[in-house]
């Protein structure tokens, strides 16, 4: 660091509060969060159901994601174009999707066209309609979407990362989007019934944010969504063991790329932890800010990549921790040495009070500034709707990211971090990367094609 | 809604927009440098990007990556972009750390070349090379970005080369190629500062002033060359690349007036009607009535300078020909051109356009760099609060009109990729263009 004589000082800080919010139950079940913000003539409404991908029946995955974005083509009274002309005339984007431990519709519209742009939310979630012929479309979308993988290397790595690290009965091994086995398995009536049995009021929260207030969201709210009837969805807890507990290599060949995409990974902790802070700022410091040790490493120190990060996968179990990045191919096993290194280094010893109060001192000062938008508040809520996370969340945050001791930050490292179970997945050119990653000797190699199958699982099967 | 608006400039000429929003304590400093990638000299592709880079290199009194450091020490979020035409930095900080954000702006403008070294400018170029690889070579369709402008641009024009750069000219760039870009570009009369969010009016004019103030008004640039096209590109351009992917996908393009004309709403409006939400012409006859694409959307570059270009881009099914695609495409056009385009989707386009709008206004970023985008572009930041009156008043014949004179045979560039293994026609070399962030 320079001299910080003609450093300006901070003046002082200005107070900041999460915005209030309200909430209510309807009498069918269905809970209410209503949080008023005004700022511009504008609020976003999401209903999140619990309907994740976690929540599928076997043999169906897929079915969470096909679902969430079958809603949107078409109601018993009107056709997929009809609908979306009426909500793309009040100039409300409307969009479903489901990930892991959630189904959810999220819209945005000016406050002057609210009630009736809820009015046909209402229509889509109560009625849909699920034509055969949308149905199909979605579907074949989605093999689309597969095949398409085959040729993009960062999707690949992720998702070849996630099924060498859990279980091959784990739903967390497929990607959340289902298979193409999976999803061609699916038919209108499997649909049906999973919207019928998982999206149910008394496990489905609306949250409302912006420019309204609360008995005004309360009525319109009521309005819309009273007569949905009184039903409850079971809750349903993800299967996240490992596949092996051993590090191992997987080199997926993709000749003559021009850069490896790198993924070095074990399974990590689900996001309501006792030491979910301690784990926050330690992986700021290891991966998680631009002045983090990996990326200065692997980026300003060695130009080795365009960027490296590290991450926790929060869901309600245990997702992945991940260090990702893509690097020139000649150095491909350098640089996963760097990261290796790297993560030994947090686990050896504690780090210093400057060290740390970069991640303490970042994570306090932009919390208002993650707040800014209503979809960002509602993404937030939404965030505590589905892991149960405390009311006082939001308004003990900085607190508890300030508590986070450099004792606390080892401990994390020496429980989160485990090198011994590292795996490492590598999407690169073999001519140029197999040979330094084997002389690395992490542990046992394996080779993949762009399909995810082995030369040997290929040499049996005889069809690729 | 209605953004207030307060505009000075310095002795030395720097422009400053402010727009106060106490909702938040959160304040957005925006610096738009009016230089890009069309002021490169030949044999220097994508050194304005590189150039953004040493940036974050440290100047008089900031080492090495502590911007990055400082503003995430105070809380703040941060970066910089590369664009055709111009060059931002901008960080997001709690509003008590405004005289931060600012003088570290002011230490980069008004003190680079102290901080600059070999070292550094090798490890940068070797950083931007594995960007160029991560964002173009080894993504499917990631050199779009290049072969689309260079397609679009006569050979000479500023927009044609890759903004990226190529790895020779990478290499090529040197400490020289640094101090006079810095001396050329990076001076107070060529940039604009906005300041968005909750502070004090008098405060920041004042620190504006005690940490801009000093930086001398720098020799003028020299003028880009004569930028304008005729109308239309004059023929049907066409390139087909084979390459790694597995299903076709076309980027038709035509060239367009620029951001801010008359003209220009009628355009976006139009592209908005043809690919913009899932009830657009493209969405409902390509994607759902005849299945055979999987996405489709349109936008324009909203370029201001010489002429825009309006794209529509469309991801063909795996078992239909990069050619069946373009067909689909060019006969959605022609009827568009033929039967016009109703009211009802000229009042579906804006009322998206509109939500969009107020959308992002509420992110104190996104205003402060819209404020130095129509300072930079037309001297006139106030121009904000006009664009959503702009779009209301196109009518839909404006819109038939628009189709009927820019949207013909005569002005269209397909860039066709299609998998390699089904290829049968030759690749077509170009170079050229994407928006970087460092």
């Amino acid at each position: 660091m320079k001299e910080s004589a003609h450093r300006p000082a901070p003046g002082p800080a200005r107070p900041y509060h999460f915005p209030h919010f309200e909430r209510a139950t309807l009498d069918n079940g269905l809970s209410v969060i209503v949080v008023p913000v005004r700022k511009l003539p504008v609020v976003t409404v999401s209903l999140v159901a619990d309907a994740g991908a976690v929540t599928e029946p076997a043999g169906q995955d897929g079915i969470a994601r096909l679902t969430a974005r079958a809603l949107l083509e078409g109601t018993r009274s009107r056709s997929v174009d009809a609908l979306t002309e009426s909500l793309e005339r009040l100039g409300a984007s409307l969009d479903a999707d489901a990930e892991w431990d959630s189904g959810a519709l999220t819209m945005t519209v000016l406050t002057s066209r609210l009630s009736e742009a809820m009015a046909l939310v209402a229509e889509v979630v109560l009625e849909p309609a699920f034509p055969e012929r949308e149905l199909e479309r979605l579907k074949a979308e989605r093999l689309a979407e597969i095949l398409q993988r085959r040729a993009e290397p960062r999707g690949l790595a992720d998702e070849l990362f996630s099924r060498f690290l859990y279980a091959s009965d784990s739903r967390y091994a497929l990607p959340d989007g289902g298979s193409a086995a999976s999803v061609s398995a699916i038919h209108r009536d499997h649909v049906a019934a999973f919207h019928a049995a998982r999206y149910r009021p008394g496990s489905t929260t609306a949250i409302i944010v912006g420019d309204i207030g609360v008995d005004d969201a309360l009525r319109v709210v009521r309005s819309r969504l009273n007569a949905w009837p009184a039903e409850r969805a079971p809750g349903v807890d993800a299967d996240d063991r490992p596949a092996r507990r051993t590090r191992a290599v997987h080199l997926v060949e993709k000749a003559d790329a021009p850069q490896s995409e790198l993924r070095i990974g074990h399974i990590g902790i689900p996001r309501v932890h006792p030491d979910y802070f301690a784990a926050l700022v330690m992986n700021m410091l290891l991966g998680g800010l631009f002045s983090s040790r990996i990326n200065l490493n692997l980026r300003e120190a060695h130009g080795y990549t365009y960027g490296a990060s590290s991450f926790f996968d929060w869901r309600r179990q245990a997702g992945p921790f991940v260090v990702a990045t893509a690097v020139r191919s000649d150095v491909t096993a350098a640089a996963a040495r760097e990261v290796l290194t790297e993560i030994d280094r947090m686990r050896a010893e504690k780090v210093s009070a400057e060290e740390l109060s970069l991640a303490t001192s970042y994570l306090e000062g932009v919390f208002p500034i993650r707040y800014e938008t209503t979809a960002a508040i509602a993404r937030a809520l939404t965030a505590m709707v589905i892991y149960g996370l405390p009311p006082d969340y939001f308004d003990t945050y900085r607190d508890r990211v300030r508590a986070v001791s450099a004792a606390d930050v080892l401990r994390a490292a020496r429980e989160f971090l485990r090198p011994e179970e590292l795996q490492l997945v590598a999407v690169g050119d073999p001519a140029v990367v197999r040979e330094p990653l084997e002389a690395m000797d992490l542990g046992p190699m394996q080779s993949y094609d762009t399909a995810g199958v082995t030369s040997q699982e290929a040499g049996v099967r005889g069809d690729t | 809604m209605r953004i207030p608006i307060e505009t000075f400039r310095l002795d030395n000429g720097l422009l400053v927009t402010l727009s106060e929003d106490h909702t938040a304590p959160i304040v957005a400093v925006n610096l738009w440098y009016h230089v890009g990638s069309a002021n490169e000299r030949a044999g220097r592709t994508g050194f304005a990007h590189l150039f953004e880079h040493m940036l974050f290199q440290g100047s008089a009194n900031v080492a090495a990556n502590e911007h990055f450091e400082l503003v995430q020490r105070a809380g703040g979020t941060l970066n910089g972009s590369t664009w055709l035409d111009r060059t931002n930095y901008f960080e997001t900080l709690p509003s008590n750390q405004l005289a931060l954000a600012l003088w570290l702006e002011a230490d980069r403008m008004g003190a680079l070349l102290p901080a600059m070294t070999q070292q550094k400018l090798d490890t940068q170029r070797d950083v931007v090379k594995n960007e160029r690889r991560w964002s173009v070579d080894n993504q499917p369709y990631g050199t779009w970005w290049e072969r689309l402008p260079a397609l679009a641009y006569p050979p000479d024009h500023p927009f044609h080369h890759s903004l990226i750069g190529s790895m020779e000219d990478l290499t090529a760039a040197s400490l020289e190629d640094v101090e006079h870009f810095f001396a050329t570009f990076y001076t107070p009369d060529n940039a604009v500062l906005s300041i968005a969010g909750d502070f004090d009016p008098s405060e920041a004019r004042e620190l504006v002033r005690r940490h801009f103030g000093p930086i001398p008004r720098g020799a003028r640039k020299p003028p880009l060359p004569d930028m304008s096209l005729p109308d239309r590109f004059g023929r049907w351009l066409r390139a087909t690349v084979p390459d790694e992917v597995m299903v076709p996908r076309l980027f038709l393009a035509f060239r367009s007036p620029v951001f801010g004309s008359e003209e220009y709403y009628s355009a976006s409006v139009a592209s908005a009607i043809l690919g913009v939400g899932k009830s657009s012409r493209l969405q409902r006859v390509l994607v759902r009535e005849r299945e055979i694409a999987s996405e489709a959307t349109g936008f324009t570059f909203d370029l201001s300078k010489g002429a825009d270009l309006l794209v529509l881009d469309v991801t063909g099914r795996p078992e239909v020909s990069g050619d069946t695609i373009e067909g689909a495409v060019g006969d959605l056009v022609d009827d568009l051109r033929t039967n016009g385009v109703s009211r009802e989707e000229v009042e579906r386009a804006i009322a998206l356009v509109e939500t969009a709008f107020v959308t992002s206004m509420q992110s104190a970023g996104e205003r402060a760099d819209k404020l130095s985008m129509f300072a930079t572009y037309f001297g006139d930041p106030s121009l904000i609060n006009d664009q959503v009156d702009r779009y209301r008043a196109v009518t839909a014949e404006q819109v038939t009109q628009f189709a009927r004179a820019r949207l013909g045979k005569d002005n269209r560039a397909s860039l066709l990729y299609v998998p390699a293994s089904a290829a049968r026609s030759g690749v077509v070399e170009t170079r050229a263009a994407a928006e970087v962030v460092s």
